[in-house]
């Protein structure tokens, strides 16, 4: 996985509350059997129209968005489904963290899976923070280190990130090497389960 | 000490390792006794499986069906039957892969086969105190039996293919106290529409839940499962019910059921298996199931349900808050996708299709509810209508009853089992414009197919709606 520390970047506004996995990437691009190549399918429904044709107005299409790294949505982004094909098309694109009031569970986790960083910020920080976006033409940076969102006009933002989640992103860890370091522990657990549990033991 | 809540039971008694802090905000390595796979949240883990040179940790505990890439009808032809090469290709690495790694694999036009949350519990693989994951939101439905059940993503299905385990950290615990008993025509659908509207989708995000209650004590397991299934629409991950009578009876028997003397070990584990007198929930909410009414939604997100007996918001009349402006666009967006005007009596809307299936409605008693009402009528003028059996198992079961003659003579179409409408990943889908009575459990926009509207609502409402061509409260066809 690829290390967050600090990024400086655009940062594009989109000002929903409840933004869905269908509406990040809809069920057509779920058809894939890799992780690369989703940001054709990103908020597909929003940007383009029945017959393929590009809609004019998605803010990720304006020009002044065209680089963002930073997407800043409403309250609940993410929620829906568990495709991790959502945090895998937002970082296609170029994002690699959205800023929002609240996280869906799922996507949470599939974020951090991936190096995407999720930062939650009280609802009127984050209005506070598109007003300052709107135009594109300003750098926000993200400091997770000292976890802190810094806005073009120099204003500072503290974050909460759970310990485990920020090692996670700073490091860049691989997960399942380092459960791999514990397989005495899961051998054990089995052995153990084996005998007080031993139906649990598919026959 | 205070007594601990059966989710903390189950939570505790995975612990593989943790990192030490015990404080339950830190990561702990849960051990994983079902993990449930299917060809959409896969092939990207085999792959990066495959690419570190790892193998599947415990195949025996791994399970891999078919379900949301597959059409509905000609599924004996197996994948000849799949025309969308995409699809096709899903399938086929599915299938590679299981074959590659030894997990098993319930093929295409097995009986076996079918939705993986109608598939889990109906083999019995799904047991009290188990936890239990899949590469799918709607996991959740596992609960029912008092299990911990979740969705989870594709790196996350790599982690427990690779290790057998999970890293995970504590949940808050919610209660959902269902009281009192319901009236005609109200049920666990109800209940679970009822709670999302009042907690929002966000309600639960963050939290456990575990339902509890008299009113969820009277459901029958079917209808537990569709209470659970639900959970992730009120943004928790997983929703429970501590396992009892009812639950044993259903799994006793079931293929994959504790046998002989192993069962009354099992049951004997299985009664303990009830959140303490005295544990204490991080939040507690109550309904009362004597005061509602069926419902259904209005709008793009599960929130936005209502008594039938209600009408659609009016975004120009809020009162409920220090600033509606953020819902008020809400409404106004999602009356206008839906083709609805405020202030809109739900009752008497014209549908286009109805379709009853899906994760949370597709198992047998749902389809007997369902006939109940279609029993002697006939599907409206102008409306397409089509049940899709949640396995093949559930179809043979509701063939058996003589219910596809039901819903045949009444001008339905007895389709094949799988995911099909709910999410339109397979042929099955609306088109643009099209309104649907939908006993899924999304509403999302272009969830069932792009500008396609969907009311969710329970099997009896789809069934009305069905014969009448409307929305229309079922009590009045009773």
């Amino acid at each position: 996985m690829t290390p967050f520390t600090t990024l400086t970047a655009r940062a594009a506004p989109l000002d929903m509350d409840n933004v869905d996995t269908d509406q990040i990437i809809p069920k057509q691009f779920l058809k894939t059997t890799e992780r690369a190549g989703l940001a054709k399918g990103l908020f597909y429904d929003l940007r383009f129209d029945a017959e393929g044709r590009a809609k004019p107005g998605f803010v990720l299409d304006d020009p002044c968005y065209a680089k963002a790294g930073v997407l800043i949505a409403g309250d609940n982004f993410g929620c829906g489904s568990s495709r991790e094909h959502a945090p895998w098309a937002l970082q296609d694109f170029g994002i690699r963290c959205v800023i929002a009031p609240s996280f869906a569970d799922i996507f949470r986790n599939n974020a951090l899976q991936n190096g995407l960083l999720p930062v939650v910020l009280p609802r009127k920080t984050c209005e506070a923070l598109m007003a300052e976006a709107l135009g594109g033409n300003h750098l926000f940076t993200v400091d997770l280190e000292r976890q802190v969102v810094t806005s073009p006009s120099g204003a500072a933002f503290t974050f909460e990130i759970d310990a485990p989640a920020k090692q996670k992103l700073l490091a860049g860890l691989d997960a399942i090497g380092e459960t791999l370091t514990k397989a005495d522990a899961i051998d054990a657990f089995e052995a153990a389960q084996s005998q007080s549990q031993p139906w649990m033991t598919p026959a | 000490m205070a007594g601990k809540t059966l989710y903390d039971k189950i939570f505790d008694a995975h612990l593989v390792a943790s990192d030490g802090r015990g404080d339950g905000t830190g990561e702990a390595i849960l051990y994983i006794d079902l993990h449930l796979i299917h060809e959409v949240t896969t092939p990207q883990a085999f792959a990066g499986l495959a690419a570190a040179g790892r193998k599947v940790r415990r195949p025996d505990r791994t399970l891999a069906v078919l379900d949301h890439n597959v059409p509905t009808e000609g599924q004996a032809l197996g994948l000849a039957g799949i025309t969308d090469p995409d699809s096709r290709a899903q399938v086929e690495a599915l299938e590679r892969n299981v074959a590659k790694y030894g997990v098993p694999l319930f093929a295409l036009g097995d009986p076996r086969n079918g939705i993986v949350h109608v598939v889990g519990p109906e083999q019995g693989r799904t047991q009290p105190g188990m936890t239990i994951v899949c590469g799918d939101s709607h996991t959740s439905t596992h609960g029912a039996f008092g299990a911990l059940a979740h969705g989870i993503g594709t790196s996350e299905v790599e982690h427990v293919l690779a290790t057998q385990t999970l890293r995970q950290t504590r949940s808050r615990t919610l209660r959902v106290n269902f009281t009192g008993a319901p009236p005609p025509g109200v049920g666990a659908k109800d209940y679970a529409l009822a709670l999302i509207a009042q907690i929002g989708t966000s309600g639960g995000a963050g939290y456990a839940i575990e339902y509890a209650g008299e009113a969820v004590r009277a459901l029958t397991m079917e209808g537990r499962m569709t209470l659970c299934n639900m959970s992730i629409e009120a943004g928790a991950r997983t929703g429970l019910v501590a396992p009892d009578e009812t639950t044993f009876a259903y799994l006793k028997g079931r293929p994959g059921a504790p046998k002989a003397g192993a069962w009354e070990l099992a049951l004997a584990h299985w009664r303990t298996l009830v959140s303490d007198p005295d544990a204490r929930f991080d939040r507690e909410i109550e309904i009362d199931v004597s005061t509602l009414a069926p419902m259904v939604t209005w709008g793009t997100s599960p929130q936005d349900a209502a008594p039938i007996t209600g009408a659609t918001p009016d975004p120009e009349a809020l009162t409920d808050g220090v600033n509606n402006a953020p819902r008020a666009a809400a409404i106004r967006r999602a009356l206008d996708y839906m083709g609805l005007k405020p202030g809109q009596p739900l009752a008497g809307i014209a549908i286009d299709r109805v379709f009853i299936g899906s994760c949370t409605n597709s198992r047998i008693e749902d389809l007997r509810a369902a006939a109940a009402i279609v029993r002697g009528r006939h599907v409206a003028d102008g409306v397409r209508a089509m049940v899709v059996p949640g396995s093949g198992l559930v179809r043979e079961q509701a063939e058996a009853e003589g219910l596809d003659v039901i819903f045949r003579d009444a001008g339905f179409d007895w389709r094949e089992p799988g995911c099909s409408m709910c999410l339109g990943m397979n042929p099955d889908r609306l088109a643009p414009g099209e309104r649907c009575a939908s006993t899924s459990n999304r509403n999302f926009e272009g969830r069932q197919g792009r500008g396609g509207r969907t009311h969710l609502l329970s099997p009896a409402m789809a069934a009305a709606a069905a014969v009448t061509g409307r929305l229309t409260d079922v009590r009045d066809l009773l």
